[in-house]
C-alpha cells in the first residue's frame, strides 16, 4: 500500500470527525505557541540587548572594584568595593603603563534630586572626566563639556541631558541656569544630544559633572566606581587589559592574580552573560510550555484510544478487504501526526503572531527599539516537536487498531 | 478441482475459562464453480463455518487447503493477502464505509492491493455498471436504499476479480424484492465462474444455490445438491 493512499484514508478518517479533532489539537495548538512566542521573544530581548551593548564599540573595556561575578546571580564581591582610587586612573592615563588606551575615564555615580525654581526632577549624576564624550561618542547641542580643569578644580559647571532640560526648565535657553541638588547649585554650561538608550544609561536622562564634583558634594566617597578606557583599535584589547591588569596590580601591591580587587571586563564578556541570561530564561520558559504539550499529546493518545474503540467495525472491515496489521498501524498513526502537525503549525502562527503583536506593545509602552524576529529555530522545534509527540503518543493507539482481528472487529456492535 | 479442501476443521471458543465448540471436525470440499447455502439453526455454526473459509478466523486445529495451497500456518499478513485477492465479502449489514462515496467505497479493497489509482477507478467505474449504480456512483453510500447498499458490496467483494465470494445472509437486512435482485447478481457472478458460499437460514435464498450444507452442533448434517433449482429471472421483476 502507497504512503500517500494511507495519508487520504487518515484525512478522511479526521474530516469525518471535524470538531472532534479540532478539540484534540488545542492541547499542541496551546502549548507549540507558548514555545513559539517564548522562542521569538527571548531572541528579539537577546538581539535587542547584544545591539545595544555591540553599539558601545567593541574596543572598549571597563574596569570594576571587587572580584568577578562568578555567575549570573553572584552580585557579591562587586558590591561596596572601594579598591579602585583616583592614583589609579592617573597611572592608567599614563602612556609609559597603558600605551594602547586612546581615552580613560572614571565614573562615579548616585541618585539625585535636582530643582530649578519649583521644578524638580529625580535623577542620576555620573561623574566623570571630559574624556567620557569620546568612549560613549557623545554630542552637544548647546554650550560645551566641562574641561580637564573643572574637574582638578571641583567646579560646579554640569552638563544635563535632554530629558532633564525639558522637565526643569521647559525653555531652550538654559545656558548659565543654575540648578540645584544635594543643597549645593550648579551652573549648567552644556546641553547633550538627544541619544536614547545606551547600554545601562540613558544620557537623555542624567546629569554630568566632573567626578571630583560628584564624589566631593554629591556621594560623599573618595574612590571610583567605574573605569571605562577605549583600546586605539579592537585588536589591541587582549594587551591593553594585561597593561591594565599589571599597573593595577603594581599600585596595589598585589603579586598573585588569585588576590586581585578588581576586574576587566570588555563588551563581549558582557554580552556573552547577557547571552547566557536570556537563553537560561528561555529554556525555562520553554519548558514550562513543554510540559502543556506532553498534556496535549496524552489528550490526543485518549481521543485517539476513544477513535479506534469506536471504529472497530471500520478496522475489522478493512481487514476483511485485504489491509494487513502494518496497514492498520500505519493509517492511525498518521491520523495522530497529522492531528499533532497541524496543531503544531497553527500554534507557530498563533505564536508568531502573538510575538508581533507584543514587540509592538513593548515598543509602545516602554519606548524600546524591540526587534520583531522571526523565530526560526522555534518554527523548527515547534514542527519537529509536534511531530514526535504525535508518533510517540499515537504509536499505543495504533497498535491497539492494528491488533484486533478481523472478526472480532465484524462482530463489535 | 477443489478450491477449498477442508480435514478434521475444529473452532473452540474460550471465553472466560469455558469452552464453545463453534466447529467439529468438519471435513468439507468445494469445488470451482460450485455455489454453496450453508444453512442451518442459529448457534450451529454455519457463520462460523464461513469465517474459518474466508480467512477471518483460524480454526483452532485441521488442514485448510486454498487453491492447491495450505494454508492453516499462514502469517496474519499472507492471510490478509489471500483475503485481498482470492475472497470477496458480503456482509448482511452492508459494512460500507459510510460519508464516502459509492466509488471510494469500491475502490477500498484496489486500495490495499497496491493497484494505483487511475487503474483503481477504471475497475471500479466496470463494476458500478455492473451492478447498474450508474447514476449513483459519486453519492455517500448513506444516501443509498437497502437493495442499493448490497449492489455496492457485492461490487466492491467483486473488485479484485476473486475467485470466491463469501456472502453472510446478504439478503437478511433487505425486503424481499431487493433480496431477489440481490440473489439475480449472485447466480449472475456464478455464472460467470465465480464460486459462491452463502449463508442463510431461509430455505428460499438457500434453494438459489446448487449445494445445500446443513449445519447443526458445529457438524454437517447434510450435503446435497438442490433438486429444483429457483432461477431468478430478469424478467419477473425490475431492478
Amino acid at each position: 500500500m502507497q504512503f500517500r493512499d494511507t495519508f487520504k484514508i487518515s484525512v478522511k478518517g479526521l474530516s469525518t470527525h471535524r470538531g472532534r479533532s479540532l478539540l484534540t489539537i488545542l492541547g499542541i495548538v496551546i502549548g507549540i505557541t507558548s514555545i513559539t512566542l517564548v522562542n521569538a521573544i527571548g531572541d528579539s530581548a537577546k538581539s535587542m540587548i547584544l545591539s545595544e551593548v555591540e553599539g558601545l564599540g567593541s574596543n572598549n573595556v571597563f574596569i570594576l572594584p571587587g572580584k568577578e561575578p562568578a555567575g549570573p546571580s553572584d552580585f557579591g564581591g562587586s558590591i561596596l568595593n572601594n579598591s579602585l582610587t583616583a592614583r589609579d586612573l592617573e597611572s592608567l592615563g599614563r602612556k609609559s603603563n597603558v600605551p594602547d588606551a586612546l581615552s580613560v575615564a572614571p565614573i562615579v555615580f548616585g541618585p539625585v534630586v535636582a530643582s530649578w525654581e519649583s521644578e524638580v526632577y529625580s535623577t542620576m549624576v555620573i561623574g566623570t572626566t571630559p574624556e567620557l564624550v569620546d568612549i560613549y561618542g557623545l554630542g552637544l547641542d548647546q554650550g560645551e563639556m566641562f574641561t580637564a580643569d573643572d574637574v582638578t578644580q571641583a567646579s560646579d559647571n554640569v552638563v544635563i541631558g535632554k530629558k532633564v532640560a525639558d522637565k526643569l526648565f521647559g525653555q531652550s535657553d538654559i545656558i548659565g541656569e543654575k540648578i540645584k541638588f544635594k543643597d549645593n547649585n550648579f551652573r549648567v554650561i552644556g546641553l547633550l544630544q538627544e541619544k536614547g538608550q545606551s547600554p545601562f544609561v540613558n544620557f537623555d536622562e542624567i546629569i554630568l559633572a566632573p567626578y571630583t564634583t560628584a564624589q566631593q558634594h554629591v556621594l560623599g566617597f573618595r574612590y571610583i566606581q567605574r573605569i571605562a578606557i577605549t583600546a586605539t583599535s579592537p585588536e589591541v584589547v587582549p594587551g591593553l587589559i594585561q597593561d591594565i591588569e599589571s599597573t593595577l596590580r603594581d599600585n596595589h601591591n598585589i603579586t598573585d592574580p588569585k588576590d586581585d580587587d578588581f576586574y576587566v571586563t570588555t563588551m563581549k564578556d558582557l554580552a556573552n552573560s547577557i547571552s547566557t541570561v536570556t537563553d537560561i530564561l528561555t529554556i525555562l520558559l520553554g519548558s514550562v510550555a513543554g510540559i502543556s504539550l506532553v498534556v496535549g499529546g496524552v489528550g490526543i493518545m485518549n481521543i485517539m484510544l476513544v477513535s479506534v474503540t469506536e471504529r472497530t467495525r471500520e478496522i475489522g472491515l478493512r481487514k476483511a478487504l485485504g489491509a494487513t496489521n502494518s496497514d492498520i498501524l500505519k493509517q492511525f498513526l498518521t491520523e495522530a501526526i497529522i492531528l499533532t502537525v497541524l496543531g503544531g503549525i497553527i500554534g507557530i502562527i498563533f505564536g508568531v503572531g502573538l510575538s508581533f503583536l507584543a514587540t509592538i506593545a513593548v515598543n509602545r509602552i516602554w519606548g524600546l527599539n524591540f526587534p520583531f524576529t522571526l523565530p526560526i529555530s522555534g518554527i523548527i522545534l515547534g514542527v519537529s516537536v509536534s511531530t514526535i509527540i504525535g508518533f510517540v503518543f499515537g504509536i499505543y493507539p495504533a497498535r491497539q487498531a492494528s491488533k484486533k482481528s478481523p472478526m472480532d472487529a465484524l462482530r463489535y456492535e | 478441482m477443489p478450491l477449498i479442501s477442508v480435514k478434521n476443521l475444529s473452532k473452540i471458543y474460550e471465553t472466560d475459562g469455558s469452552e464453545t465448540v463453534g466447529l467439529k471436525n468438519v471435513d468439507l470440499v468445494i469445488n470451482e464453480g460450485e455455489f454453496v447455502a450453508i444453512v442451518g439453526p442459529s448457534g450451529s455454526g454455519k457463520s462460523t463455518l464461513l469465517q474459518v473459509l474466508g480467512c477471518l478466523d483460524r480454526p483452532t486445529s485441521g488442514e485448510y487447503i486454498l487453491d492447491g495451497k495450505n494454508i492453516q500456518d499462514y502469517s496474519d499478513k499472507e492471510l490478509a493477502e489471500v483475503r485481498n485477492k482470492k475472497m470477496g465479502f458480503v456482509f448482511q449489514q452492508f459494512n460500507l464505509l459510510p460519508r464516502q462515496s459509492v466509488l471510494e467505497n469500491i475502490k477500498l479493497p484496489l486500495v490495499y492491493a497496491g493497484i494505483d489509482e487511475p487503474e483503481r477507478t477504471r475497475i471500479a467505474q466496470e463494476m458500478v455498471d455492473l451492478v447498474e449504480l450508474q447514476e449513483r456512483a459519486d453519492f455517500f453510500t448513506t444516501k443509498l436504499s437497502g437493495g442499493q447498499k448490497q449492489r455496492v458490496a457485492i461490487a466492491r467483494a467483486l473488485a479484485n476479480n476473486p475467485k470466491i465470494i463469501f456472502a453472510d445472509e446478504p439478503t437478511g437486512s433487505l425486503d424481499s424484492k431487493s433480496g431477489e435482485i440481490i440473489l439475480d447478481f449472485l447466480q449472475d457472478l456464478n455464472d460467470k465462474g465465480h464460486t459462491i458460499v452463502l449463508v442463510t437460514h431461509e430455505s428460499y435464498v438457500a434453494d438459489s444455490a446448487k449445494r445445500i450444507i446443513h449445519i447443526r452442533d458445529g457438524n454437517i448434517e447434510k450435503d446435497e445438491p438442490v433438486i429444483t433449482r429457483r432461477i431468478i429471472s430478469k424478467e419477473g421483476f425490475k431492478r
